[in-house]
């Protein structure tokens, strides 16, 4: 018996989400007095597979084989359900991120296993049982769901467990999987990717504007104060329905659901839908000129003013405070 | 060509979330349902494809009866026909096994569905379904184009996109921006009354997952107001009391 870790890489490193997931099934391997297996695919540069014992593996099955070199979901979820059974683990961890979401599922059906996907805590095994909290109703509540299977799969939140450094000796080995030529039906024509941004689900902090910028012309002021934080910039439904910003930027109950550090909204008056996504974030800033707004009624600290007046205001603290 | 889609039933998104018997049941008291907003997505792309005869669309829901109006809304955009696999959709693996279970039984060139419900946010059911039938699935889609025989599709990635060509069947789950959601007229609400809505009974499987209890977030406490004056203040505040920058 063993948990074992997918760590999704990206250009050859792991993002912090996957040292998140490996803190995360370290804890779950302790209380279980088992060990951690990472296993990896593609191609990862050997210093980072060194990272993966920092945050507590013991072992790393490191698959590098040609044809899986890009994300392929069926082959990956094939390698990672066959990586379980080889390693006899009872436990599969992954990221919930855009990848752990197609695969997590798959990995499952493959192991006739149960799977929390979007698990914010560490298993809670009283009684004998194996219960996860996980976010529902659009961070409107939290489930407690019991996996009942023999072999239980978690897809983790980013940004609900944080890093824990844990260090292990790391045994590199190479791991050969059966490659079915079956599961290459979809494959990858083309990643586009922007790499100078911080992507909206990773990010810890990030700066979110809505129809009170008046219009798209307007959002200069936002990359900046985000630029400025090292935050990745947000939007809500209304701004993005009307092409001032792309859908991918779009958070709320039915665009993507993000739980950062810090959420700094401004211009948004807080719509249901809008805080549903945005709920779990640890400290929530309002920016608002109407003091009505129900935005405020969820948010840590705020300023009730014209955002035009007060956003400039902030990069200008924000520049003397790093200066 | 012969898409099906897979929609789920969900409560509106103004619900006020709140659950009864010692928090281990959501409480549908006074609670509205529709289509869940992803699964608009779905069968407005199925019926853009198969605009001009080019092929047929059934939506597929596993509910009780009372899923039927939100099954009939789907209907009344624009979908062929409608089958509810009758019973209580207790997990995503119990779902996704009565939809493969379906679709075994069916010809079809897809199946699409929303990236995940607002009710329990899985995301699971499209993957799953694939996976019960050995075919590829692309989950999160923002774009998809199909010439009969290959569909190129666009999968939303962190920071980014990826393309993607498939040939055969395949199993998507569609995000903002894949369709524009039909919006039902008269005429596609009257006539949803009378297009066919099949009812099937479920085959068993054992469970693997079950809710215990929900819990709502800790209220939070009073908002600390800066004035607009002070503007500049806020950013000490979030670096020395709240510690985020």
């Amino acid at each position: 018996m063993s948990v074992l870790v997918y760590v999704e890489q990206v250009d050859g490193k792991f993002k912090k989400s996957v040292f998140e997931a490996v803190s995360y099934a370290k804890a779950i391997a302790d209380t279980q007095n088992t060990s951690l297996t990472a296993i990896s695919i593609g191609s990862v540069e050997d210093s980072e597979i060194q990272n993966l014992g920092t945050y507590g593996a013991s072992k790393v099955l490191r698959v590098t084989n040609d044809q899986v070199k890009d994300f392929v979901n069926q082959a990956y979820a094939s390698i990672i359900a066959e990586a379980a059974k080889s390693e006899s683990a009872t436990i599969v961890v992954l990221s919930n991120s855009f990848s752990g979401k197609g695969l997590a599922p798959r990995v499952a059906v493959k192991l006739q296993a149960g799977l929390v996907d979007g698990a914010v805590e560490l298993p809670n095994f009283d009684g004998g049982k194996f219960i996860v909290k996980k976010t529902a109703f659009s961070g409107k509540a939290f489930a407690h769901t019991e996996l009942t299977s023999d072999i239980k799969v978690i897809a983790l939140n980013p940004n609900a467990f944080g890093t824990k450094e844990n260090p292990a000796e790391l045994a590199i080995e190479t791991y050969s999987p059966t490659i079915k030529s079956t599961d290459f039906g979809a494959i990858v024509k083309e990643i586009v990717r922007a790499t100078n941004k911080v992507s909206l689900p990773d990010a810890e902090l990030v700066v979110s504007a809505g129809r009170g910028l008046k219009g798209p012309e307007n959002w200069g002021m936002i990359e900046e104060l985000a630029n400025l934080l090292g935050a990745a910039t947000a939007c809500s439904k209304p701004v993005s329905d009307a092409d001032w910003r792309p859908h991918a930027e779009h958070v709320g109950q039915t665009g993507i659901a993000i739980s950062p550090n810090l959420y700094i909204a401004i211009g948004i008056s807080g719509a249901i839908q809008h805080l549903a996504g945005v709920s779990s974030s640890k400290v929530i800033v309002v920016i608002n000129k109407d003091p009505e707004a129900p935005f405020f009624k969820v948010a840590d600290y705020g300023i009730v003013g014209d955002a035009f007046e007060v956003v400039p205001k902030l990069i200008e603290a924000l520049k003397s405070h790093k200066g | 060509m012969k898409i099906l889609v897979c929609i789920s039933n969900v409560p509106d998104t103004t619900t006020k979330i709140t659950f009864t018997s010692d928090n281990t049941q959501f409480n549908t008291a006074g609670v509205q349902f529709i289509v869940n907003p992803y699964d608009e997505i779905a069968p407005s792309k199925a019926i853009e494809l198969c605009e001009g005869g080019k092929g047929t669309v059934t939506v597929i829901n596993v509910g009780e009866s009372q899923n039927d109006p939100t099954v009939r809304k789907a209907l009344a955009i624009g979908a062929d026909d409608a089958v509810r696999i009758n019973a209580f959709p207790r997990d995503a693996y119990f779902v996704a096994y009565q939809i493969a279970e379906y679709a075994k039984t069916q010809e079809f060139d897809m199946i699409l569905c929303g990236r995940e419900s607002i009710d329990y946010n899985g995301s699971q059911v499209a993957a799953m379904v694939a996976e019960f039938l050995d075919i590829p699935s692309i989950s999160i889609i923002k774009k998809l184009e199909f010439d009969g025989t290959t569909a190129t599709i666009d999968r939303e990635i962190e920071g980014g996109k990826e393309v993607i060509s498939v040939t055969g069947k395949f199993v998507a789950s569609c995000a903002e921006g894949t369709a524009e959601p039909k919006i039902p007229n008269m005429r596609g609400i009257m006539s949803a009354r009378t297009k066919p809505l099949q009812v099937v009974e479920a085959t068993p499987i054992a469970e693997v997952a079950k809710v215990q209890s929900y819990e709502t977030p800790p209220p939070r406490g009073a908002v600390k107001l800066t004035p607009a004056e002070d503007a500049a203040k806020l950013i000490d505040v979030l670096h020395q009391e709240a510690k985020v920058i």
